[in-house]
């Protein structure tokens, strides 16, 4: 190969080593004033810092933690945080955006105006402003617990959140659980047989109502026979606050709500353009065999939409994992808040701790990323 | 006659089986049951006139707007000085008048429009609104706020983001494997972290990477975090436009013997940037909203202005707090819905252009 | 018609190019000097300072940058009332404002050059870390830690305070004993939440904490009945119970739960800038004792007393080791008086906040400030 500007593969060559060179330098001179200047004001380095105790509290833990833990383990409870309130979200916003999305196509005028109307509004107002209207103009304004709005008999809402009795266990729980499992197992072997059968001699099966009859008859049966199955904990009334049951936080439920009502409104309209792709002559074609229009929906026009739905949804689904990072803002003490927020500023080591939590959110993504397209090659065309 | 065809239109649009007149029935009742009474609480029981907390306290009062009266000011230019607001005024006006042409399909000369809202505007939007030129009066960074803010980064994000998401996408789709790597990584590692992150990365960790005696301030910090994050989003778009260009143009470029920069800057970006117009609107719609998230770094955008008036003694009532979200998400709502309708609109025009 | 069009459109270019060339050239041009800002603080344009000797400057330090800049950035809070609270003007009051006011008249001369920055509990470190601000008198604790590891340095104890909780009068509350179970709200990012998880385990009770970003959020929580008491420093307690909405349903317990020595901090690596900030602190302390006040130092001038004159500078050369003039404790003192009218003026018996001196009186007089010699 003789040396020419002329040609592209050497240019090409020379273009790649001067952009790896000139993104290595820059790497480097960052790293560089980063260790001096680290040096010079004599900042903690490392990654030490993670076994040293907290001592700090935190209001919400999903996993064993007290003022005693370490830094690392209060970086896990942020972590489980993070991932609960993503994790509902993403159920809750899914759910909700299909409803919407279907409603916006329906051929009844007023749902399909309401349908626009939600979309419109909540698409174009910023999720921040949204959690800052549901937290500090909605929950907060609440009566206090002492004066608590009932929205069941026995859950009740104020200013510091829901409270519910807690569900607790009996001796009989395991049989119950058991019982279920069994039940659940037995549904999906009789479904595949049924279909199988259908299939081969074109006879239908009650499968629905079978089913539905193992699924509640069975451990229905342990209820009566042994005793009831789970236990209910009522709240009662403090001192101060509501003592016992399960609570949710008035913080996490102004993210939810916030995540999964502006999530919603864009899988909303990613449903709806998944839909609308599916031909016209498909629906026809289904009509003209005397498929109904819900049988239609569910065999013909989903199973073809998803295929369009699935790749903007998962980044629908990648934006509400990181909008729950807004949680700092509110409060709720997600992996930013606790950690990039509490801990950093406790040990100071803003690099150590940044990178971090940057890289657990990259993590999250590549993983989301990963499992949804997994799922993308299943519901996509084969073959062709 | 008239009311046989209503009849027949609500037969056929909200009766048309049982289940959907239930479903209307439904509609209806939470219809009602939430339009009167924020009606009621926005304008009937609204206080309208007064000055200071005592106006909007007391039982039975809904919204409280003199607050939003008062504090108009505040809200566009945070702390900016009034004698001065002229300025921003003026660079705001000279935006519009490059901008409106430029939206407009009809108006000509669009490159040197682009080259006027990019390159030349921006300096003299700085000039004018930092001041920190001779003959001018500097006013710092502190004092600004408010909507002034709020465009400031989001117009930062775009316009820095233009040059650099095309570069990017261009690299992702090169022949060139250390550079498409290259690409790859920096978009897919802004994309996938939260511009929380980023704002506290350029606000905590950016000034530890810098050598010492240089310092960025906090608004500046953020926008480098900004115009970096958005960056990354653009060159998708970008690059959403690029695969729409069919492969015969870049082929038949090459038989003309154009080099690599003349066939995508002559041939091949001019298609496909016209192609991603709606893009970039949504990219902005996208970016305007998230500039709400500067005020967790401490700076106050327009979202961060209303709370400072919020916690204001004189104004500070329940009802005030609650005027002043809706005040906001009405603002934000105008800005962003007009943009999504003028992006649908240009995505009308692309495909009628398309199908001719 | 031909000629005059194409003339026009040969001049047209040129006119053009020229315009542009002007507006880039404008554009690249260096701003004026700092003095002709609008910033939070207004300034008049720097001047030399007479008598400014001493030991060279090494490039990079502190000073050589303060002075290069022609004022002091000093962090201070986003607005406590007594320490540093900015008024509709945006003129910031304070006990750590006039801190930093006191350093600036030692330096410059002129107490009016200081650019206050307010800071987050949780951005203040972050700013002087990264050398956004030379100085930071925002109520900050003393730690061993923040000392240590942080790499900062303390330049003495400016207010001794602790901390207190603050709880509504109808809840029938008068101890910090009976918070067992409570909601507590403070700021995120402060000595208070690790305080408080102290207590509360030193106690054997239980809580919940509700940490927010900034003070005004957790106050307006505690204040909407989300918690059921606020904790920060009792002198914060005081300054913030006037701002809730009916101070008078709101009561300070009587329990101070730590030690809270606020003081101001620099950056670690210049003890050159250190000492200057450590020994204005320690100038305006002795001038208390001395008897040297804003009304009376040009008099005191003229002293008998050695110590008095070594203060003010009429005897020895002590602002020459700091790189600062021999009357930079005068300056100071003339532009914000000494140690006990800071107090008295900012956060005394006679202000709205009302504290007592207690902790904070000079050693003579029962209380614990006291500052080592001039000489």
């Amino acid at each position: 190969m003789r040396w020419s500007w002329t040609d592209p593969r050497m240019r090409a060559l020379v273009w790649q080593v001067a952009a790896l060179a000139a993104t290595l330098v820059t790497l480097w001179y960052f790293a560089a004033m980063a260790h001096q200047n680290l040096a010079r004001q004599h900042i903690a380095t490392g990654f030490g810092f993670l076994d040293n105790t907290a001592g700090f509290g935190v209001v919400q833990t999903l996993i064993p933690y007290s003022e005693e833990s370490s830094y690392g383990r209060a970086f896990l409870v942020g972590l489980c945080n993070t991932l609960l309130v993503a994790a509902l979200g993403t159920v809750f916003a899914v759910m909700l955006g299909f409803v919407v999305g279907v409603a916006r196509l329906s051929t009844n005028w007023l749902i399909a105006r309401l349908a626009t109307v939600y979309v419109e509004t909540l698409r174009n107002i910023p999720l921040l402003l949204q959690l800052f209207f549901w937290y500090f103009a909605i929950l907060q304004p609440l009566p206090g617990p002492r004066d608590s709005l009932t929205l069941l008999p026995g859950i009740f809402l104020s200013n510091r959140g829901i409270v519910m009795p807690a569900v607790e266990t009996t001796p009989s729980t395991a049989a119950f659980v058991l019982c279920l499992l069994t039940a659940i197992a037995a549904a999906i072997f009789i479904g595949r047989w049924a279909k199988a059968r259908k299939l081969r001699t074109g006879e239908s099966f009650p499968t629905l109502i079978v089913n539905a009859v193992i699924i509640i008859g069975l451990p229905g049966l342990v209820w009566l026979i042994a005793s009831a199955a789970f236990a209910l904990a009522p709240p009662v009334m403090g001192k101060f606050n509501f003592e016992g049951g399960w609570r949710v936080l008035p913080e996490f439920l102004a993210l939810l709500l916030g995540l999964t009502l502006y999530t919603a409104a864009f899988i909303a309209e990613i449903v709806r353009a998944g839909i609308q792709s599916v031909g016209r002559g498909q629906t026809e074609a289904a009509h003209a065999l005397g498929l109904s229009s819900g049988q239609t929906l569910r065999l013909v026009t989903v199973p073809q939409a998803l295929r369009v739905i699935v790749p903007p949804l998962t980044s629908q689904i990648l934006n509400l994992i990181k909008n729950s990072s807004l949680a700092v803002a509110i409060g709720y003490p997600d992996l930013v808040s606790v950690f990039a927020g509490t801990v950093l500023n406790q040990t100071g080591q803003a690099i150590e701790v940044i990178a971090i939590t940057m890289a657990v959110y990259l993590i999250i993504s590549l993983a989301i990323s990963f499992a949804m397209n997994l799922y993308n090659a299943r519901v996509a065309i084969v073959g062709r | 006659m008239t009311v046989n065809a209503a009849v027949k239109w609500l037969k056929r649009n909200l009766f048309s089986s049982w289940w959907n007149g239930a479903l209307t029935l439904l509609v209806l009742y939470i219809v009602w049951s939430a339009i009167p009474p924020f009606l009621d609480w926005a304008i009937v029981h609204a206080v309208w006139s007064g000055e200071g907390r005592e106006a909007c306290l007391g039982p039975g009062k809904g919204a409280c707007w003199p607050f939003i009266f008062a504090n108009l000011d505040q809200f566009a230019y945070g702390r900016y000085p009034a004698e001065l607001r002229w300025r921003v005024d003026l660079a705001f006006l000279l935006g519009l008048a490059g901008l409106v042409p430029m939206l407009i399909p009809r108006v000509p000369a669009k490159l040197w429009n682009l080259g006027y809202l990019v390159v030349a505007w921006p300096m003299i939007a700085i000039v004018l609104i930092a001041g920190d030129r001779p003959g001018l009066v500097g006013v710092d960074t502190d004092l600004w706020g408010g909507l002034l803010v709020t465009l400031i980064v989001a117009i930062t994000g775009i316009v820095a983001s233009f040059p650099l998401g095309i570069l990017l996408a261009l690299g992702r789709r090169s022949e060139m494997p250390v550079i498409r790597t290259l690409s790859i990584v920096f978009i897919e590692f802004w994309r996938g972290v939260p511009l929380v992150t980023v704002l506290f990365m350029a606000s905590v960790m950016l000034p530890l990477f810098l050598p010492q005696g240089v310092h960025l301030d906090n608004l500046l910090r953020c926008l480098v975090g900004v115009a970096l994050f958005s960056s990354a989003y653009m060159a998708e778009v970008v690059r959403g436009g690029l695969q729409a260009v069919p492969r015969g143009q870049y082929e038949a470029a090459r038989a003309l013997g154009l080099s690599y920069w003349q066939t995508m800057g002559l041939i091949v970006l001019p298609q496909a940037l016209r192609s991603v117009i709606p893009g970039i609107v949504n990219t902005f719609i996208g970016l305007f909203k998230d500039t709400t998230l500067v005020l967790i770094v401490g700076l106050f955008d327009f979202l961060g202005q209303v709370r400072i008036q919020l916690s204001d003694m004189h104004w500070s009532t329940p009802q005030g707090a609650a005027t002043g979200y809706v005040f906001a998400a009405l603002v934000y709502w105008v800005f962003c819905f007009g943009m999504s309708r003028y992006s649908v609109f240009m995505e009308k025009r692309l495909n009628a252009g398309q199908i001719r | 018609m031909a000629r005059r069009s194409s003339l026009a459109s040969r001049i047209f270019p040129f006119v053009f190019g020229l315009v542009v060339g002007a507006g880039v050239l404008y554009f690249f041009l260096p701003g004026p000097p700092q003095g002709g800002k609008v910033q939070t603080a207004q300034q008049p344009g720097a001047k030399p300072q007479p008598g400014q000797q001493g030991p060279a400057q090494p490039a990079g330090s502190t000073l050589a940058e303060v002075r290069a800049r022609g004022y002091i950035q000093c962090g201070v809070s986003t607005g406590l009332p007594g320490f540093s609270n900015p008024d509709d003007k945006g003129n910031w009051t304070g006990i750590d404002v006039d801190f930093c006011r006191a350093v600036a008249a030692a330096v410059f001369g002129d107490a009016s050059k200081v650019k206050y920055r307010p800071l987050n509990a949780k951005d203040r470190f972050t700013a002087l870390q990264s050398g956004e601000v030379d100085l930071l008198s925002r109520n900050t604790t003393w730690t061993m830690s923040r000392d240590t590891s942080l790499g900062f340095d303390f330049a003495g104890v400016i207010y001794y305070d602790g901390q207190g909780f603050l709880v509504k009068k109808a809840s029938g509350i008068t101890s910090a004993a009976q918070l067992n179970g409570a909601t507590i709200c403070t700021q995120t990012g402060t000595t208070t939440e690790l305080n408080l998880a102290d207590y509360f385990r030193g106690q054997n009770m239980s809580y919940k904490v509700l940490p927010f970003e900034k003070n005004e959020e957790a106050l307006s929580a505690y204040d909407n009945g989300r918690c059921d008491a606020y904790t920060t420093d009792a002198s914060g307690l005081h300054a913030q119970r006037l701002i809730l909405k009916t101070p008078d349903d709101h009561i300070v317990l009587p329990e101070v739960i730590s030690k809270e020595p606020l003081g101001p901090l620099v950056r670690q690596g210049d003890p050159q800038w250190e000492d200057i900030v450590r020994w204005t602190l320690f100038a305006l302390i002795d001038a208390e004792e001395l008897g040297v006040t804003s009304a009376n130092v040009d008099q005191q001038m003229t002293s008998a007393s050695p110590e008095v004159r070594r203060l003010l500078g009429t005897e020895g050369k002590f602002g020459e080791p700091l790189g600062l003039s021999n009357g930079w404790a005068a300056d100071a003192l003339r532009a914000v008086g000494n140690y006990g009218e800071m107090f008295e003026r900012n956060v005394g018996t006679k202000t709205p906040l009302g504290i007592p001196r207690g902790l904070n009186a000079l050693w003579r007089n029962g209380g614990v400030m006291y500052a080592p010699p001039i000489r």
